[in-house]
């Protein structure tokens, strides 16, 4: 019995070791960990790419990105396993701030939704003024559309536009969930010459990368803009998150150096810019 | 096709180029899952032993158990291993999650019950009367065992590759557990799931390539180690 003991403790402190050894660079304080959880679009579009290291650079937090759907990052800012949220829900954003989750909640930017589909367009709902008609087309003709169906920002914002088209497309055959981000649900619409809503940046950067075959049908409606806001996760609810880190993130997005970046990010590679800096605009001056 | 190979040529210009990032990402993969595959091992073999050489009550449903765990999905293991790291969590105090050691943890919980249960089968198919000729010819428990792991070693070496193999290839955990932060938990597999996302078939592939070269190399090495002397 004895000598199981002694391999017991034995590997125990092996395992402790290496876990010591693989920890995050040792010197650096733990409440210089940063968890930023944000978006799939954020991190598939490159943007935070660039923005990250700039951020960490300036002020010495190392930042943990966690790309995950609009919807699972505002859970995660719920249960106080994320610092600092970056996301693109704004009705669930109201709700997360009135139930005290949240503290500080800014406006970044904006890009907009574009109702893409295949280029012989069977609903034929190309130039269409609103989503509400689009969506209605789609559903009469029973053309195939593609749903991130992952409670993401880009997930409400449909869900939205189907009720206020006054359609219920659950269980509809035409009507098929990918359960995946933007960009992985982009490549699934092309493959399958579907329908589908989607944020105008991912779709640049991918068809930029590869012609997706897949046309911008509908755009410009103020329904379809897409906007984040920075929010700080609320310190009083869960004492554990790092507030300071988060107010620090907070004021880099909307740093006026950051919003130049934001502006320009995209134009060199795709000829326009994927997102618009909006810091310090009142949400109603987008046309809301 | 024409993809295909332009991403097995993109494969090997990183490498040869030596591109820091895909580096960083390959030797993490090499590092977390190796450390993996070593817990599990002594862990594994260990226990796995254990379990062979003696009989209790339950045994055979122990045993059924670690069978199962054989095939334990990595996203399950995922989603407990985070459950438990949250900050809030009961183990948060440890400040694990989105590290590289909790994908360590989340891997060896992965790669032990495989190592565990081709120990068992190993152990149990050697000739019954081994154990008592070795007895007899005065050996102590340890030595014992010992004799009986180096006579096992061609499927225990096997119970490595496999180990190995599952946990360098799994993505669901890692990605859970080590949140694919770039430069400090981003992996081969996890990369290459954001690759795709992003529409960079090419350097999806190609990390692919190197993650296949990764495993053949690792393979032929404890192959090589296996057949070192041909039983008789």
């Amino acid at each position: 019995m004895n000598r199981i003991l002694k391999l017991a403790t034995g590997l125990m402190t092996c395992l402790m070791l290496t876990l010591l050894i693989l920890s995050p660079a040792g010197a650096a304080p733990a409440q210089k960990n940063l968890i930023l959880a944000t978006t799939t679009s954020t991190q598939d579009s490159g943007l935070l790419d660039v923005l990250v290291p700039m951020f960490e650079k300036q002020t010495g937090y190392f930042v943990k990105t966690i790309s995950v759907g609009s919807g699972q990052a505002m859970k995660m800012g719920e249960k106080g396993e994320a610092d600092v949220l970056l996301v693109h829900s704004p009705e669930a954003e109201k709700t997360f701030m009135a139930q005290g989750f949240g503290v500080n909640r800014r406006l970044v930017m904006h890009n907009d939704f574009l109702i893409l589909g295949p280029a012989n367009d069977p609903a034929k709902i190309r130039g269409l003024k609103t989503a509400a008609e689009a969506f209605k087309k789609i559903a009469q003709a029973g053309a195939l559309f593609l749903s991130r169906g992952d409670n993401s920002g880009t997930h409400a914002k449909e869900k939205g536009l189907w009720k206020a088209a006054g359609i219920a497309p659950e269980g509809q055959k035409w009507f098929q969930q990918t359960g995946l981000g933007m960009g992985e649900t982009l490549n699934v619409a092309a493959e399958k010459h579907g329908y589908l809503l989607a944020d105008r940046g991912t779709y640049l950067a991918l068809n930029k990368k590869r012609h997706l075959g897949l046309e911008i049908l509908v755009a410009g409606e103020p329904k379809l803009l897409n906007i984040y806001h920075v929010i700080e996760v609320n310190p009083a609810k869960w004492p554990k998150v790092n507030h300071a880190g988060a107010r620090a993130f907070g004021d880099f997005m909307v740093a006026p150096a950051t919003q130049g970046i934001v502006g320009s990010f995209g134009t060199k590679e795709f000829g326009a810019p994927l997102f618009f800096p909006d810091a310090g605009k009142k949400p109603e001056s987008l046309g809301l | 096709m024409d993809l295909i190979f332009d991403g097995i040529l993109q494969a090997f210009r990183l490498l040869f180029t030596l591109d820091r990032e895909v580096l960083g990402i390959a030797w993490l993969s090499l590092k977390v899952s190796g450390l993996a595959t070593l817990i599990s091992l002594v862990l594994g073999i260990g226990l796995g032993t254990l379990i062979a050489l003696t009989s209790f009550p339950g045994r055979k449903v122990l045993v059924s158990l670690v069978n199962t765990g054989m095939g334990l999905p990595p996203v399950v293991v995922g989603l407990f291993v985070s459950i438990l790291l949250w900050r809030n969590g009961p183990l948060g105090f440890l400040e694990l999650l989105y590290t590289p050691s909790a994908i360590v943890i989340a891997q060896s919980v992965i790669a032990t019950p495989i190592v565990m249960g081709i120990t068992i089968a190993a152990m149990q198919n050697l000739p019954a009367n081994l154990r008592l000729q070795i007895l007899a010819l005065g050996a102590t428990r340890t030595q014992l065992v010992w004799m009986l792991i180096k006579e096992a070693r061609l499927p225990l070496m096997a119970g490595v590759m496999a180990g190995f193999g599952g946990v360098i290839s799994e993505v669901g955990a890692s990605i859970m557990v080590g949140g694919n932060v770039k430069g400090y938990t981003r992996v081969l597999t996890t990369a290459t799931v954001m690759e795709t996302g992003r529409g960079n078939f090419d350097i999806a592939i190609a990390l692919s390539v190197i993650l296949l070269l990764f495993c053949f190399l690792i393979n032929y090495l404890l192959t090589l180690i296996q057949q070192r002397e041909r039983p008789r």
